[in-house]
């Protein structure tokens, strides 16, 4: 089983890696707009309540959510080609656990994720960020990102498995975005104004999410929103991954 | 493991969502060693049957032992015994030809020493030495099904079924793929189910052959036994006007039994006497006063079969819908591993 992992994970790596689209502008999209975002949000750090000097600090999180989900829509979209192409098939004939074939693509999804997480990182205090909770944090930072983009690839592997087209995995991905910029990702939450929009970032999941991150570079250690933001990536973990054993089950119709 | 190399099947019936009836109680039985040739025009229940005999499809009913082994209690060696190319070839486009080799032969866990002897030993067999560090996205089709072939011989399978293997492929790449195929069954003593609608392949390479339409087995036997039972010589005439078939056909009627036509526009009749007959029929017409743009008789072929059988040409039979893609069923409704 940990050698059928292993295969697969290689395969989905090196499908990343040759296929440079799918490498380069998944990292540096979320890097553009964090850019564009620090320059013209900038003044939002004078706002009285304000966490932070600097919108860039503050903003630092986005692109770790925007990676994650960029490499779980990669990663579905690989995953419904080979459904889609038959090589799904091929892979049933062989005497493969599907659980070789869930773990395998998911270490395709982490490799993105885990890429893209550290040239954040690297980008973020090349540019004068401070991590709050120092070196400690930036690997615990590493971590949150690397749950956040598993349990995004849970869900991209069970829209993949249960829909089985590229374009259905496609389709879901703007829901996610929607739900980025409906959280405390561009404003704290305690900031934001409207009513119904406060009320729906409060109970989107992302929000937490986010709130983990960036307490490690703004705040310091707060166990609080460290854990919530681990037990929601758990949670999403646990529930999509069992969605998509299911799903494969059902997909790999082998007697 | 047995060593037994036979595909034995009873009463099998695969229906779809829609009350799609694709495969409808076929039985056949292969013997070990030999090629089997399934033919059939696109939806008739070919590939539908290879994927129930593959396990990859849990039958609707009746049964069916692969290598000796149940295609739906003991999937899993089944699987172990059986090499399988699909009708659309799946390969990874950003994989090369040896990297496939090496992660099917890992997935199939073939100690890794031997995979990289075995996978090179393969694809030198089939003529891919040269590209096999290129992207099979790369390859023409014909490269695709040598590495398709190449992948399932890989664990070294007693059965191989090969769905509509050279579709698609130029004479070149046919030729080289039947020849392997010889010689797996005369050298290796496999044994190859395969699935065609080419008459000539099945002509060429199978030792016996089914002909399948709309779900059901309609004839079976040597390809020399099938023709035999069609043995008199079909004479097939387009008159020069079109609106001269009716009186064509009075014409020839004395001669033999109408059957249809491969060409629409013309008139084919089965002769009860044999090719002896035809300097009558020329008399006939002319005395009929209908005007022949072409005439032709033909020797019984695996066509006539499937036309006597199923009162239409295979080739008009092609254009038949293509057979319906498995849904997703829930877990539950699959039969236990």
């Amino acid at each position: 089983m940990p050698a059928q992992v292993g295969l697969l994970a290689g395969r989905a790596i090196k499908r990343i890696l040759r296929n440079p689209a799918q490498m380069i502008f998944p990292i540096l999209f979320p890097l553009i707009l964090l850019a564009v975002n620090a320059s013209g949000l900038d003044a939002a750090t004078s706002l009285p309540g304000f966490p932070s000097d600097s919108y860039l600090d503050f903003a630092l999180a986005i692109p770790f959510m925007q990676g994650a989900l960029f490499a779980a829509l990669n990663g579905g979209q690989d995953l419904a080609r080979d459904i889609e192409g038959g090589f799904l098939d091929r892979l049933a004939m062989t005497p493969m656990s599907g659980a070789a074939l869930l773990a395998g693509q998911l270490g395709g999804a982490l490799f993105m994720g885990l890429i893209s997480a550290v040239l954040y990182l690297v980008v973020g205090l090349a540019f004068g960020v401070g991590i709050a909770t120092g070196f400690a944090g930036a690997l615990v930072l590493l971590l949150l990102s690397l749950a956040i983009s598993t349990a995004f690839a849970c869900f991209g592997t069970f829209v993949a498995l249960r829909a089985g087209t590229g374009e259905a995995v496609q389709g879901f991905f703007p829901l996610f975005f929607v739900l980025l910029f409906l959280s405390s990702a561009f404003f704290p939450r305690d900031l934001i104004e409207q009513d119904w929009f406060r009320a729906i970032a409060t109970y989107n999941p992302v929000s937490y999410m986010v709130e983990g991150i960036r307490s490690l570079v703004i705040a310091g250690w707060d166990g609080q929103a460290l854990a919530q933001a681990f037990v929601i990536a758990g949670l999403a973990i646990v529930g999509f991954l069992a969605l998509s054993a299911r799903a494969l089950r059902t997909r790999l119709v082998r007697t | 493991m047995s060593e037994e190399r036979g595909i034995d099947v009873e009463g099998l019936v695969r229906d779809f969502k829609g009350g799609v009836r694709a495969v409808d109680g076929i039985d056949l039985h292969v013997a070990s060693g030999e090629i089997y040739g399934f033919l059939g025009p696109n939806g008739a229940g070919k590939s539908t049957a290879v994927k129930m005999l593959t396990t990859l499809l849990p039958p609707t009913a009746g049964r069916a032992t692969v290598a000796g082994y149940d295609v739906v209690k003991e999937g899993a060696k089944v699987r172990a015994s059986i090499g399988v190319a699909l009708q659309d070839v799946a390969l990874d486009p950003m994989l090369t030809g040896r990297e496939h080799m090496r992660l099917q032969g890992g997935l199939q866990g073939i100690p890794r020493a031997e995979r990289g002897r075995r996978g090179d030993e393969l694809l030198e067999r089939v003529g891919l030495t040269e590209a096999a560090d290129r992207k099979s996205k790369t390859y023409s089709g014909g490269m695709k099904r040598r590495l398709d072939l190449a992948l399932a011989l890989l664990h070294n399978p007693r059965i191989l079924f090969l769905d509509e293997p050279t579709t698609g492929l130029d004479v070149q790449s046919r030729t080289a793929l039947w020849d392997e195929v010889e010689r797996l069954a005369r050298d290796e003593g496999t044994t190859v189910f395969l699935t065609t609608q080419y008459l000539e392949e099945a002509d060429v390479l199978a030792d016996r052959v089914g002909i399948i339409d709309r779900g059901r087995i309609v004839a079976e036997g040597t390809p020399a036994q099938l023709k035999a039972q069609v043995a008199k010589p079909t004479v097939e005439l387009v008159p020069r006007d079109a609106g001269q078939c009716a009186v064509a056909a009075r014409a020839l009627e004395p001669f033999g039994e109408p059957v249809g036509a491969r060409v629409s526009g013309s008139i084919a009749v089965r002769l009860d006497s044999g090719a002896d007959q035809l300097a009558d029929i020329v008399r006939a017409l002319d005395h009929a006063k209908v005007a022949v743009a072409n005439l032709a008789l033909h020797e019984p072929t695996l066509d006539d079969v499937f036309l006597a059988k199923t009162g239409r040409s295979l080739e008009g039979a092609a254009d038949a819908p293509p057979e319906p893609e498995p849904e997703p069923e829930p877990a539950g409704a699959r039969a236990a591993a």
